[in-house]
């Protein structure tokens, strides 16, 4: 149990690129926090630093208070779970969830480690496998031994890194589910470093987009979701994305590639002075007003269909448009940023799966203006976020956590004291 | 691996690898045969069957004239000069090879590349080339015909080659492993002994037999460093004379031969599923 704090965390490599650049994030005790971006934004870097396998070039970090800057891994008391898993294949399972005991001379007895490694293996379901070699076991039995391994040294702190990308997709799901369930369970503080989106919004209590080196933002996944801080976060958080439209700014109204939006009252303030922007639409916030009824003070429009996918419980459809030369670069960019491949542009609109609309029809669409988000095509930044409405998701998402948190331990307590 | 040979192939390869293994068995036997023939069925093929091949009667004078009659005097101290130094070279070497290979493929210090490059460049130097000068110095500091005077040229030899198969074998073991070993608590020391070497035994037991074999077999430093306090077997040979000048010491040569074949074979068979192991896990990229 404890929280770690980082101060203007960098890291610089031999080249001088920093990997890592002033990173501020203060990890409560208890809490679950995600790490997430596209590959190389330095996730996995600052989460070695943390655990002290990656050299710190400037700031700080402190565990509870302390400062473990120069501390060797070993020192710091935290445990780590690595993406291949890195168990000891000379070892039996056994074995393997006792080496970090062991390894503490003279604290535990035989009679001691057996237990605790033995608690952790009926924890994870890993009882018929201990005398096995981590050679013979599946994927799925590899990650649990791993995570046994983190479970019984009573570390300060969990630390993952990646831990799933290796699984299936359907084991994924499930560990996905008894990582959240054991870090309830035990209440304990959690990094985790990820680039899937789906982890890193299910699990985290608080999830950090980091692009390139730097932190661009840290709030709960439904305040991401919401009231992102600018175009990186809002494309890189959603299945499937954000849609990104350029949209001109005329008299009063705005000229979307498809429709003209009425602007009224905040959001004429804020896009005063400006052109171009970006107009960023969730693909659930558009409705097919053939079968749903549009959202109150909708805007409707019609667009050709050029491509449908039915999933059974959804359906996208895909429709093509020219993007604008003024912000063609702009999207481009943000583009590569998330790791896409510079295809065609083209909105997503995720519809009702009972909408009839095949390729090549004319849907008739309808979206909530209230549901936009603008963004500054220069700067990237979110013009239409509503700090108080963060606010306001950020202080519900801590009570909720504190609240989990609370239950956890006193359902903890209470069977312990059953079985006492 | 692929499995997909066609039958016709697989017979191929089977005739062709027979054919090898008579190619490279004929000769031992027929050491093995000569060192069973006794003096006069050396000279007289009517003794013999199979063609002078195998003697009707087996003799075992041979082995009785290198263990304890006249040749004893020569063989059985160079067999213990042999034992001595090969093993006492191959432990120190392999000891040190395992430090320097690990730090090599583990830790970034200048000269790294120097040493690999080295340790190449020494072991193409021709052998022979070595042996004069080493000879002269060995003379003046007293290390002629000395045990050490044989250890020492010997670790130049197996050093190298040590150094470069366990350096592949350490690279093949993913940082992670030693990693993870740190954060579970271990120290960079313990992280060596507890996890990388075990997973190096097969590395390191390839290697110990690789060099044992080179000192082993070595026949120029031992005939030319030493004289008779510390002369290995291959030297020892070339030493046997007959019963008189004019009978050739073939049979005893030929004993001695065998017997010093058998400690090679023995190693082989015990060890072969780890040097099986060790030679396939370091040829492919991990």
């Amino acid at each position: 149990m404890s929280s770690i704090e980082l101060k203007h965390i960098v890291k610089k490599y031999g080249d001088g690129f920093p990997a890592v650049n002033d990173v501020n994030l203060d990890i409560k005790d208890g809490e679950f926090v995600i790490l997430v971006g596209p590959s190389g934004c330095g996730k996995s870097t600052l989460l070695r630093m943390i655990v002290g396998l990656e050299d710190i070039t400037s700031g700080e970090m402190e565990i509870d208070g302390k400062r473990v800057n120069d501390l060797a891994p070993r020192d710091r008391n935290l445990a780590m779970v690595f993406q291949n898993y890195a168990l000891y294949p000379h070892l039996t399972v056994f074995e393997n969830i006792a080496f970090p005991l062991r390894l503490q001379k003279g604290k535990h007895s035989n009679e001691e480690i057996d237990k605790k490694v033995r608690d952790a293996s009926a924890m994870l379901e890993l009882d018929e496998h201990l005398e096995r070699k981590p050679g013979n076991l599946s994927g799925g039995q590899r990650q649990r031994v791993a995570m046994g391994r983190a479970i019984v040294r009573e570390a300060d702190a969990f630390l993952f890194d990646e831990p799933l990308s290796n699984l299936d997709a359907k084991l994924r799901g499930q560990m996905r589910t008894e990582i959240a369930r054991m870090q309830r369970r035990l209440g304990i503080t959690t990094v985790y470093v990820t680039h899937d989106q789906t982890e890193a919004m299910t699990l985290g209590d608080r999830v950090c987009v980091l692009k390139r080196g730097i932190l661009q933002q840290v709030a709960s996944p439904r305040e991401l979701y919401e009231q992102p801080t600018n175009l990186f976060v809002a494309g890189f958080i959603g299945s499937p994305p954000m849609n990104f439209l350029p949209a001109k700014v005329e008299g009063n109204s705005l000229k979307l590639p498809f429709v003209d939006v009425p602007l009224d009252g905040p959001l004429a303030e804020k896009v005063k002075g400006k052109d171009i922007v970006i107009v960023g639409l969730r693909p659930e916030h558009l409705k097919d007003t053939t079968v749903e009824t549009g959202p109150e003070h909708s805007v409707k429009f019609n667009a050709v269909v050029d491509q449908t996918e039915w999933l059974g419980n959804e359906q996208y459809a895909y429709i093509p448009y020219e993007a604008d030369g003024a912000v063609r670069d702009q999207l481009e960019e943000l583009d590569r940023d998330l790791d896409g491949e510079g295809l065609r542009t083209q909105m997503i609109v995720n519809l009702d799966p009972r909408s009839r609309v095949l390729e090549g029809d004319e849907a008739q669409l309808a979206f909530n203006p209230a549901s936009m988000h603008v963004f500054d095509p220069q700067s990237g930044d979110n013009l239409t976020r509503d700090d108080a409405r963060a606010a306001e998701i950020a202080a519900d998402s801590e009570k909720m956590r504190k609240a989990a948190l609370e239950r956890a331990r006193k359902r903890d307590a209470e069977q312990a004291e059953k079985s006492a | 691996m692929e499995t997909n040979i066609s039958t016709k192939a697989k017979n191929g390869l089977g005739v062709v690898s027979i054919v090898i293994m008579i190619w490279t068995v004929i000769p031992l036997l027929w050491i093995l045969a000569t060192s069973l023939k006794s003096d006069a069925a050396l000279g007289d093929s009517s003794k013999n069957v199979l063609g002078n091949f195998w003697p009707k009667d087996i003799s075992w004078d041979n082995y009785k004239l290198i263990f304890s009659g006249g040749a004893s005097d020569l063989f059985m101290p160079a067999l213990w000069h042999s034992i001595i130094v090969c093993v006492v070279s191959t432990v120190i070497s392999v000891v040190l090879a395992t430090f320097c290979a690990y730090a090599i493929s583990r830790l970034d210090f200048p000269g790294k590349k120097l040493i690999l490059t080295t340790a190449l460049a020494v072991s193409f130097f021709p052998v022979i080339a070595m042996v004069t000068p080493l000879f002269n110095l060995w003379r003046q500091i007293g290390l002629f015909d000395t045990l050490p005077g044989l250890i020492i040229p010997y670790l130049a030899l197996t050093l190298p080659l040590s150094i470069w198969i366990l350096s592949a074998f350490f690279q093949q073991i993913p940082w992670e492993m030693e990693q993870a070993a740190q954060v579970d608590g271990a120290t960079s020391w313990q992280a060596f002994v507890k996890v990388v070497a075990p997973l190096a035994a097969p590395g390191v037991f390839t290697t110990a037999i690789i060099a044992f074999f080179t000192a082993w077999n070595d026949f120029v430093f031992s005939s030319n460093l030493t004289a008779q306090h510390a002369q290995t077997v291959p030297a020892a040979l070339s030493f046997f004379t007959g019963a008189s000048q004019f009978v050739q010491p073939t049979g005893a040569i030929c004993a001695a031969a065998v017997v010093v074949t058998i400690p090679v074979v023995i190693l082989v068979l015990v060890f072969q599923k780890r040097i099986v192991a060790g030679l396939t896990s370091g040829a492919v990229k991990g």
